[in-house]
């Protein structure tokens, strides 16, 4: 088995104006992504919007910057995560394929395999 | 070493590379130790047959010696390679079609596989189941080894890394994915039909890998229509193959090829496979084949039956609605309809974006411009046409064709209307 990060990724104004209606479908197919991966989803979470982001990075002297905001100005935001366990990629393509960003114009997901350290 | 031997070695080369790299990697589950293993027994061929004798299965010969080297290295370097990411292989499971699952196949699948790259896909394809060197694959595709090596390293990286399957895929995922292979055997087999660049209007070794790869998956799964049209489109076409370039390197036009050169024997067994393939819902490779099968199966350029290849370029662009297939439908209209009908056909085509840096449209325009005597036009689509191609065989043609239409442009003194008369 191995694990893969699956990051979600998306318009943000397009998933702040959806409404209560879409929610409701949205949150029902990540129930249901949920209850067929079962146990092989060790980790999930929706993360709050880009402009509750704060990153850190040092300048050419070595202090510490704090900054508000994304680490990356994208267009698409980085809106949430699962960390799953599977056997090879087509696993985890065939699981993804349920999340319903996929289906969706202006979001997606990227599957990154997780380095082993045995 | 003697000749005899050489060419044995040669010959298994071409036909049991998949064979042996495959299984070879099935139990190493490790791509570059199966090559290096799978090269290796065919060095050891050399000699060892030299000394005892061609086999009687060579194929046989080879997997066994690949997979006993492979099984000394994996014994000496067990606790080293413990640590390294494995290819994700299935057992021995059954395949689509039932019966045991070559490992050929799996091969091709994940060398296919749609998270790598269309060119990642196209040379590993070439080089891990066609067995080519990776100078020979980065030939075909105009760039250097070295970023031809670098490319199919990554790949195997990320088949390791990523866990690639070395799997058949599942039975719902698996039309889609045979799709994906066949497009990569197309590919294949266009490069080589027409090269993009170079002195020679064909490259052999890129036509006969992609057929003996459509041979291959026709042979590991019979039952699949849309790979015997696939197999059917290369073999029609192939069978033009000795016709399309003069003794003396010119092009020479469908128009005035030897038709009895042609290969009668490539053609009857494609159109054996499209008469299968057609059974089915047509698909876009069978529609290609019976465009191609029409061309075959007329007598004389003359006899050829625009009015049904035009039928099925409409059908073919319903299922496959590229700009390309819109093209050479218009083409088709124009043999049917006459020059003036083509180039009306062709107009709309000459704003796709698509189209935009597609030498034959330019080249198609500039004929029909041609029949129509409209030199200056005809003159400017030719040296579009030029410009947008860098294979030196179609060069020379559109050239001899640019000349003849300049030599009009400027026209025979008798010949233009006189531009009043001289004062006196």
């Amino acid at each position: 088995m191995a694990r893969y990060m699956v990051l979600i990724y998306g318009d943000a104004q397009q998933w702040d104006t959806m409404t209560d209606e879409q929610w409701k479908a949205h949150n029902a197919a990540h129930a249901a992504f949920v209850a067929k991966a079962g146990a092989q989803v060790i980790d999930g979470q929706q993360l709050e919007s880009v402009p509750t982001a704060t990153s850190l990075r040092s300048d050419a002297l070595g202090r510490i910057n704090t900054t508000d905001g994304p680490f990356l100005e994208t267009k698409e935001a980085l809106g949430g995560y699962y960390l799953l366990e599977a056997a090879d990629l087509d696993e985890v393509l065939s699981l993804a394929t349920l999340l319903p960003e996929v289906h969706a114009t202006h979001s997606g997901v990227e599957i990154r395999p997780v380095v082993d350290h045995g | 070493m003697n000749d005899e031997v050489v060419a044995a070695v040669a010959q298994a080369h071409r036909r049991d590379w998949a064979q042996v790299f495959s299984t070879t990697a099935h139990l190493t589950r490790d791509l570059d130790l199966a090559e290096e293993c799978a090269q290796d027994a065919f060095a050891q061929a050399l000699e060892t047959w030299a000394e005892t004798g061609i086999p009687d299965r060579p194929g046989a010969w080879l997997t066994t010696t690949a997979r006993n080297r492979a099984r000394d290295v994996l014994r000496r370097e067990s606790v080293f390679r413990r640590k390294m990411p494995l290819l994700v292989a299935d057992d021995t499971v059954p395949g689509p079609e039932g019966g045991l699952v070559d490992d050929r196949l799996r091969l091709i699948f994940t060398c296919t596989h749609p998270a790598l790259s269309r060119e990642a896909q196209v040379a590993l394809t070439l080089r891990l189941v066609c067995g080519l060197s990776t100078p020979e694959v980065a030939r075909a595709f105009l760039v250097q080894p070295a970023t031809m090596a670098a490319r199919i390293t990554r790949a195997k990286k990320k088949i390791a890394a990523a866990r690639i399957p070395y799997r058949i895929p599942d039975p719902d995922q698996l039309e889609e994915r045979v799709g994906a292979v066949l497009e990569v055997v197309h590919l294949i087999f266009t490069t080589g039909h027409t090269a993009p660049v170079g002195a020679h209007l064909v490259r052999q070794d890129m036509v006969d890998s992609a057929i003996s790869l459509a041979r291959m998956l026709h042979l590991l799964m019979p039952a699949d229509a849309e790979i015997s049209a696939l197999l059917a489109l290369l073999l029609l076409t192939a069978s033009r193959q000795d016709t399309r370039v003069s003794a003396d390197g010119r092009l020479v036009l469908l128009s005035e090829q030897d038709r009895s050169r042609w290969d009668r024997q490539l053609i009857a067994e494609g159109q054996s496979l499209l008469l299968v393939a057609l059974r089915r819902r047509p698909t876009r490779y069978a529609l290609e084949a019976a465009i191609a099968a029409l061309h075959a199966e007329a007598p004389t350029w003359q006899d050829t039956d625009w009015t049904q290849i035009v039928r099925i370029y409409d059908a073919l662009f319903r299922v496959w609605p590229s700009p390309v297939v819109g093209l050479n439908r218009a083409v088709a209209i124009g043999f049917r309809d006459g020059p003036r009908a083509g180039l009306d056909a062709l107009t709309p085509l000459l704003t796709d974006p698509a189209l935009a840096t597609y030498g034959y449209l330019s080249a198609a325009r500039a004929d029909f411009l041609r029949q129509l005597r409209q030199w200056p036009h005809a003159a400017t689509a030719y040296e579009e046409a030029l410009i947008l191609t860098d294979n030196d065989v179609e060069r020379a043609f559109l050239t001899e064709r640019l000349t003849d239409v300049r030599r009009h442009l400027l026209g025979p003194p008798t010949a233009g209307p006189s531009t009043g008369s001289p004062s006196g």
